[in-house]
């Protein structure tokens, strides 16, 4: 057999003094797993002592969930022909077939999907399946734990311990249904470190859907946990928090470890580079024929209120130029992801929006698709996919209900019976998947079955293939690799610069705002605080976004 | 700092003001049902008393079958229409107790326990087959019930007699082979209801068998309260979430359609006792039907039952089933005509909530459509 290793293979094994002699809480050894005989991880090794901050990183696709998966004893590992290799916990070979076992084993795992009963009560969530029960009669009599009582004041009285620990001031017993996403991970969060027994906890993507603020705590959170011995596994796909936290970080490319470092040894540049196997270039915005100007507006907002909890928008004005990338700023909560959601009818709201001159109705997604203006919610996670679907006909459906795209061009008068056009979808889902690097077997392949990172950008595939006069996108790069967010940014300005798109970008991520849009404007308790040129320094913005400065200043 | 949502509150502020209109609107089967049963009793020109009789007796002979459809339900199983081969378990407990001569309470202690382990081991058998079919539950429960009546009759048409020794001439039919069509339930008849059967204001309350109800009730509310009801809950809302957080799903699962099947026989066992005469080949093929029927008539869904929406759904529904041949006779002068809308009552409110549940599920579907749709 023909053994090809990876060339810039840079396997450091640095451990610093006092982890040579700690014990290894957990070993993986040359994993490999094949997905229907694809294969997503190649002899991949990874190891972990007590108290260590481990970074897992690499590209959407790469088979960071997978190893993750493996190591949890998830059923789709086992239901689709398991996997090789050793997995060892403090020294002994163990094999995990469900995750009942990994857990017993002293594993927490706070998943990329939420992993949360919306019918179950925060508490009720937090201790699922572990939950203290106390006797009673029958209990005795039967000798069985099935039949104890839930103690819930204990259950609750932990839980409320856990979200404190997190700093977390909700209701304990409020319903998990309907709460904001950011809210669903600390609870997850919680959840793992209510459990007494774990030694080993692995996030994966935590961050992804928190904003700056809200990262910043867990990752302190995290901080304090590893001070308490736990080891944990840290997957993300921002580099900074890789930076900020861990001890050591392994690179995987194509499921492959392609290096492992230590931080001291670590530059963001160089892991990035890593992950991607290439040099990441620099975006450099193209000149425009003719600079967008307020002569010409192509989106006018008029004292907008938007009823989205947690991100109230209470009366905004903001005229949008023909033919700019506006940016959209702001701390959590101060509305920023109101617009968007609310303007596009996804949340209740109340205002005069005019395109061109003429009024959008609110309240209604239709209308909105209806006359050019489309949506890249920040809210990607399973919503908004079909995940049973191929990945065309997810990228194709909304064109193909709102505009009659990818349709058969018979009966043209009767557009409900005009059938799927199966060439015309594929062809243009293959153009998208060149477009965006979306790693996956084909068109063909069933959302469900991509890597989180490739699943939005399939998100992203479908706005576009509305061909939008106006795009809104909220946290467009959100939960995807450093290579793929360069990508998508070159897309958003390609189409801003090649067909005249008008962008309004929403994002908790002022860097990447500053490097693409042409204003930044600034959100502040629901109001615009101003709108900045993205040159202006960083007291400037962050002044305004502390509410200081109330003036336009462009 | 992250607070909880103000919004929650501003809006369960709200809830409280639209409180009756919120009331009619999820409540709309069981408030229709009453109103149709106050109208038809008022038709009928019945004595409350007499309808108050009724109305008793065939709550204590009823609730336990219907009761033992909630468990399944939270288990997200659906309507369980399997409880038939409880059902059947029950009668066969009940035929043997006939024929070794058992009378009294003993008698009907002995066939609950004689057929509690058949409803065990036959409920543990159908939750496997459930294992296997997960998401189409009530069709699979439908042919299953159907399945076991087939074997239920090779046993007592054919078996009983020829291959099983049989030594009561008279319960066999006249060739020797095969339980006759109807047996006298003699030894068990009332033994649950003459117990203690006061009669208060001219209403006679099997005090007894009221009470066995409502101490199921309790039971259900007990175990709901247990590590095994909260397993039962956390597999209904969804069996993915549960099997990663460690619950043994298809465990779980079986147990639901264990404990159902095991209730359910418990419920015939009642209901032959207060009839006193066994319709061996007849008696049980109905039970599925009129239970699953009250149940959703006390304005449960395949989704969610409670244990109020049972006692509700059995008092209107048998309720109706009382007043509306009195109120046929009254109006056309022909009973039958009652004794047809009965009959359609009881189909047709099955059907309209299997055509509202599978609508549900394909306006989920379509919501889900919407959603990707919209949300991009
Ligand atoms: N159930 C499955 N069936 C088939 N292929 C799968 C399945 N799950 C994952 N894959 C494939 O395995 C590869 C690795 O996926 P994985 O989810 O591990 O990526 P990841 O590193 O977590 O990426 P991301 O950062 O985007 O979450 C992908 O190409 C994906 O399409
Ligand atoms: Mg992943």
């Amino acid at each position: 057999m023909l053994l090809v290793l990876p060339v810039e293979l840079v396997l450091i094994e640095g451990k610093s003094k006092n982890m040579e002699r700690a014990r290894r809480v957990l070993e993986m050894k040359g994993i490999t797993k094949q997905y229907f005989g694809n294969t997503v991880l190649n002899n991949v090794s990874i190891d972990l002592y007590p108290g260590e901050i481990h970074a897992l990183v690499g590209e959407n696709g790469a088979g960071k969930s997978t190893l993750m998966n493996i190591l949890f004893g998830m059923p789709v590992i086992h239901s689709t022909g398991g996997f090789s290799g050793e997995v060892l916990i403090d020294g002994e070979k163990v094999e995990l077939m469900s995750p009942a076992e990994a857990m017993q084993a002293g594993i927490g795992m706070v998943h990329q999907e939420f992993m949360l009963l919306p019918g179950f009560t925060i508490t009720e969530n937090i201790k699922l399946n572990r939950e203290p029960t106390t006797k009673n009669a029958l209990s005795r009599l039967f000798r069985s734990k099935s039949l104890d009582y839930l103690d819930v004041p204990t259950m609750r009285k932990d839980a409320r311990a856990a979200l404190d620990r997190l700093d977390l001031a909700i209701d304990e017993w409020a319903p998990v249904a309907g709460l904001p996403v950011g809210y669903m991970q600390f609870i997850e969060i919680a959840r793992e470190i209510d459990k007494k027994e774990v030694r080993i906890l692995v996030f994966d993507e935590p961050t992804a859907v928190l904003t700056e603020t809200e990262a910043d705590r867990l990752l302190e959170s995290l901080r304090r946990l590893a001070a308490d011995g736990i080891a944990i596994l840290f997957i993300t796909h921002r580099l900074d928090e890789v930076m900020a936290v861990a001890n050591r970080i392994t690179v995987l490319r194509d499921g492959e470890t392609v290096a492992r470092l230590n931080r001291d040894e670590a530059v963001v540049e160089r892991i990035a580079e890593l992950m991607v196997g290439r040099k990441v270039e620099k975006v450099e915005l193209p000149p425009r024929a003719k600079e967008p100007s307020d002569e010409d507006i192509a989106l006018t907002i008029d004292n907008l209120v938007v009823d989205m909890p947690g991100e109230m928008v209470r009366g905004l004005s903001l005229s949008v130029r023909r033919g700019e990338i506006l940016g959209i700023g702001g701390l959590a909560g101060h509305g920023k992801l109101g617009i968007a959601n609310g303007i596009m009818g996804l949340y209740p709201a109340s205002g005069r929006v005019s395109k061109n001159g003429e009024n959008i109705p609110l309240n209604s997604p239709e209308e909105a698709l209806s006359r050019g203006l489309a949506f890249v919610s920040e809210d990607r996670r399973g919503v908004g996919l079909l995940l049973n679907e191929p990945i065309d006909r997810n990228i194709g459906v909304t064109a193909m209900q709102v505009q009659h795209k990818f349709l058969k061009s018979w009966p043209h008068f009767l557009p409900a019976l005009r059938l799927e056009d199966r060439a015309e979808l594929r062809a243009y889902a293959e153009d998208m998947i060149r477009k965006l690097d979306i790693r996956c077997l084909g068109p063909n392949q069933p959302v469900r079955s991509l890597s989180g990172g490739n699943q939005q950008k399939v998100c992203i595939a479908k706005a576009l293939a509305l061909e939008p006069e106006i795009l809104f996108v909220s946290e467009p790069t959100r939960g995807i690799d450093v290579g793929a967010k360069r990508l998508v940014l070159d897309l958003l300005v390609r189409l801003n610069r090649d067909h005249n798109v008008t962008i309004i970008m929403t994002s908790s991520e002022l860097g990447e705002l500053r490097k693409v849009c042409d204003r930044v404007a600034i959100v502040y308790r629901g109001r615009l605080a101003g709108i900045l040129p993205p040159d202006a320094s960083d007291a400037e913005f962050g002044l305004m976004m502390a509410g200081r400065v109330g003036k336009e200043a462009v | 700092m992250i607070q909880s949502p103000e919004q929650k509150k501003v809006e369960s502020g709200r809830d409280v003001s639209l409180d009756m209109r919120h009331i009619v609107r999820t409540n709309g089967v069981p408030i229709l049902f009453l109103a149709l049963s106050i109208t038809m009793a008022a038709v009928a020109g019945l004595s409350p008393a007499f309808l108050m009789n009724e109305v008793i007796t065939r709550f204590a002979r009823n609730s336990l079958l219907v009761l033992s459809l909630l468990i399944p339900v939270t288990a997200g199983m659906g309507l369980n229409f399997s409880i038939v081969i409880g059902a059947m378990s029950a009668q066969a407990a009940a035929i043997a107790v006939t024929l070794w001569g058992i009378k009294g309470v003993s008698g009907f202690l002995t066939a609950c326990l004689l057929a509690t382990p058949l409803a065990a081991i036959t409920g543990c058998l159908a939750g496997l087959v459930l294992n296997r079919a997960k998401g189409r539950e009530m069709i699979t429960s439908m042919i299953l019930g159907f399945f076991a009546n087939g074997i239920y009759q090779l046993i007592f048409l054919f078996l009983v007699g020829s291959v099983i020794p049989f030594n009561s001439k008279s319960m066999l039919l006249p060739q020797g082979v095969g339980v006759r069509n109807t047996v006298d339930l003699i030894n068990i008849a009332q033994s649950l209801d003459k117990i203690w059967r006061p009669v208060i204001s001219g209403v006679r309350i099997p005090v007894v068998t009221v009470l066995v109800s409502l101490g199921m009730c309790v039971v259900i509310t007990f175990l709901l309260r247990t590590k095994i009801g909260q397993d039962l809950r956390a597999v209904g809302q969804d069996m993915n979430i549960a099997e990663v957080m460690g619950i043994k799903v298809d465990k779980t699962r079986i147990i639901a359609m264990i404990l159902s099947t095991v209730i359910a026989a418990w419920g015939q066992l009642v209901f032959l006792q207060n009839i006193g005469t066994l319709n061996t080949y007849n008696s049980h093929e109905q039970v599925g039907m009129f239970s699953i029927a009250a149940l959703l008539v006390g304005g449960a869904s395949t989704r969610r039952a409670t244990i109020f929406q049972a006692l509700i759904g059995v008092i209107l529904f048998h309720t109706l089933f009382v007043v509306s041949p009195l109120a046929g006779q009254k109006l056309f002068g022909v009973p039958q005509i009652g004794e047809y809308f009965r009959v359609f009552v009881a189909y047709g409110i099955i059907a309209v909530a299997l055509a509202i549940h599978a609508w549900q599920d394909r306006q989920m579907r379509k919501e889900a459509i919407r959603e990707a749709v919209l949300t991009e």
